[in-house]
């Protein structure tokens, strides 16, 4: 092949580098104007540099009551993110052998996925919806409403981020030596131990990914939430409500707030995967390198 | 039979059954360890998933007045939906003209977002030689994805607005002497943004068709003495199809669906597939909606049944 790049690459690198500007650009944007002085607009330029808005987020006296929303969403991201983590790894692990039920179970997860949030989110409202009509008429005439942040609302979450969880734990199987398990069967490992000590491990780092998309889909969902989610709201529902009747860079304020958030728990996941590896790249076996 | 219960009392008594995985003798059966581990996530689906789509069915075949749904069969969900339709012809109704422009800026987006993501898959599977680099640069890529989407909208306003930098930009430099008005809460906003939302959709399976490509096809090719244009058609774009099919069937389907792009960027003022299930539901009408959903629905299936006969999603995954 020839020597040095060829042209092509350096058309589809500034190509590349404008994408990755498009992504980034108005992100940054908003991030800038939250720090809007007190005067400033919606726009640029900006009117001095100030934590005026993301202060007045804090002190309650905005439009929503961000305290609530902001605890809310955390607990439910929470949640979601620890419930996508152990159902996808056990379900992965289910997916290694054969089982009855498994292409029912994978049509499920990919459905769930490409089937529109919209109609994912009234099913949910309107199963919940029948099942209070049937309590009320059978059971209790003053019961108010199954549908909730934990119940109806959590169930929606977990039928974006299960599919992704699932694929990741696909992901990490196509790749694994079942070789290491057999070993450690044959020096009398029971099913937990193994799982535990030699295959856990090893996936580690993958399954920190799987929390991390389970934590931020969960985080910034929306679609679903929205016929879903019950008499609350959470921070992502409130943003969008505040989207038709803002005027003041409050709404970028709570913008970099939820985003800083996301950044945190990006960069927390990021940072404890990297360090994962660097310690199965120094300490793990070198099982799979080939014999000495 | 027999055969099952024995291998289940005692597995791997029966030679050749079973893997080498099954042959340790354990109390649990295979099979019923499998149901632990898979059940619970099957049992996620099938009461958030499968059982709300089958109430979506029933539900759009219920009637209604207006402040609850009435238990009785009734085909009003879908006379009002399709009201005017044929007393109409040859002109189209509502309901026929929101699927036709929703059916435009989905062939916009999609087209739009098999480009940008294409490229930006081939550049990184193709020109990014180290695997460091691959992995930043896709990181890079993917780190939007998991921030919120409002907020990505709403990041186009001080950009796009009346005021916006776009707009003072060209009005400084004399290009415009008004500002433009369909930058913001346009078809074209709309359109920019589901771009910029999600094209991520494109890049990761495309980029992952991309990279399963054995490096000696491509070097083949050239030893064949074939163009990089020819390359490109004959070896690369078939080896990548089935990433680009599942890329366009992720974004048809969420450009299909989309009520809050459309709603945020639209100024919610533009007519959608999604935005009819939104506006029937706030109006109370839950039968009006679930037939919409199933409209909906039934469009997408036949949209993925199409882009599906192209390749088997399951072998590619």
């Amino acid at each position: 092949m020839k020597e040095g790049r060829p042209r092509s690459f350096y058309v589809l690198a500034i190509f590349f580098a404008a994408y990755v500007l498009f992504l980034y650009g108005p992100m940054i944007a908003i991030y800038v104007l939250s720090f809007q002085g007190p005067q400033g607009g919606l726009t640029f330029p900006m009117n001095g540099v100030s934590t005026f808005w993301i202060a007045k987020l804090f002190q309650g006296t905005g439009i929503v009551d961000l305290g609530a929303a902001f605890r809310r969403s955390l607990l439910l991201g929470i949640i979601v993110m620890i419930v996508t983590v152990v159902l996808s790894v056990a379900a992965g692990m289910a997916f290694r052998r054969k089982f009855k039920a498994q292409s029912i179970l994978f049509y499920s997860a990919i459905a769930s996925l490409i089937v529109p949030s919209i109609i994912t989110s009234l099913g949910i409202s309107l199963e919940f919806r029948i099942i209070d009509d049937l309590i009320k008429a059978h059971w209790n005439e003053n019961f108010e409403t199954s549908m909730g942040l934990l119940t109806s609302g959590l169930g929606a979450h977990l039928t974006w981020t299960l599919p992704f969880g699932l694929l990741i734990m696909f992901a990490i199987f196509n790749r694994f030596d079942p070789r290491l398990e057999e070993a450690a069967r044959d020096l009398g490992a029971t099913p937990w131990q193994t799982f535990r000590h030699v295959v856990l491990p090893i996936i580690l780092p993958s399954v920190i990914g799987i929390g991390l998309f389970g934590f931020t889909l969960s985080w910034d969902e929306l679609a679903r939430s929205s016929q879903a989610i019950g008499a609350v709201n959470t921070l992502p529902l409130d943003l969008q409500g505040l989207t038709t009747t803002v005027t003041n860079p409050d709404i970028y304020a709570l913008g970099t707030v939820i985003s800083a958030v996301s950044f945190t728990v990006i960069t927390l996941a990021l940072g404890t995967i990297h360090v994962l590896n660097k310690r199965q790249a120094a300490k793990g076996s070198d099982a799979g390198q080939g014999l000495v | 039979m027999s055969e099952e219960v024995l291998q289940q009392a005692s597995p791997g008594l029966i030679p050749g059954s079973g893997t080498a995985r099954a042959a340790k003798p354990t109390r649990l059966s295979p099979s019923f360890i499998s149901w632990l581990q898979a059940g619970p996530m099957m049992l996620v689906f099938l009461a958030f998933f499968l059982i709300p789509l089958v109430f979506v069915v029933i539900v759009s075949f219920w009637d209604y007045n207006e402040y609850q749904l009435l238990p009785a069969f009734s085909g009003r969900g879908y006379t009002d939906t399709f009201e005017g339709c044929l007393a109409q012809l040859p002109d189209l109704c509502t309901i026929g003209k929101t699927y036709l422009k929703t059916l435009k800026l989905c062939f916009m987006v999609w087209a739009i977002t098999l480009f940008i993501g294409f490229w930006v898959a081939y550049f990184l599977a193709f020109h990014v030689k180290s695997k460091t680099w691959q992995m930043g640069l896709s990181l890079l890529c993917t780190i939007p994805f998991w921030t919120s989407n409002v907020i990505r909208m709403i990041a186009w306003i001080p950009l796009l607005g009346r005021n916006g930098l776009v707009n003072s930009g060209l009005v400084k430099t004399g290009l415009i002497n008004h500002p433009l008005e369909w930058l913001l809460f346009s078809e074209f906003s709309v359109v920019l943004a589901l771009v910029h939302l999600f094209t991520f959709f494109m890049v990761v399976p495309i980029f992952n068709s991309m990279i399963r490509i054995d490096k000696s096809l491509i070097e083949a090719a050239y030893d064949a003495g074939a163009t990089g244009f020819q390359t490109l058609v004959n070896v690369i774009i078939p080896l990548a199809k089935p990433g680009i099919v599942i890329g366009s069937i992720f974004v048809i389907t969420i450009v299909m669906g989309d009520f809050i792009t459309i709603g945020v960027m639209g100024g919610q003022q533009i007519a959608a597939a999604g935005k009819i299930i939104e506006t029937r539901v706030n109006a109370l009408q839950f039968p009006a909606a679930a037939a919409n959903a199933v409209i909906l629905l039934v469009i997408t299936f036949l949209i993925i049944t199409m882009m599906s006969r192209i390749v088997d999603i399951k072998k590619e995954l």
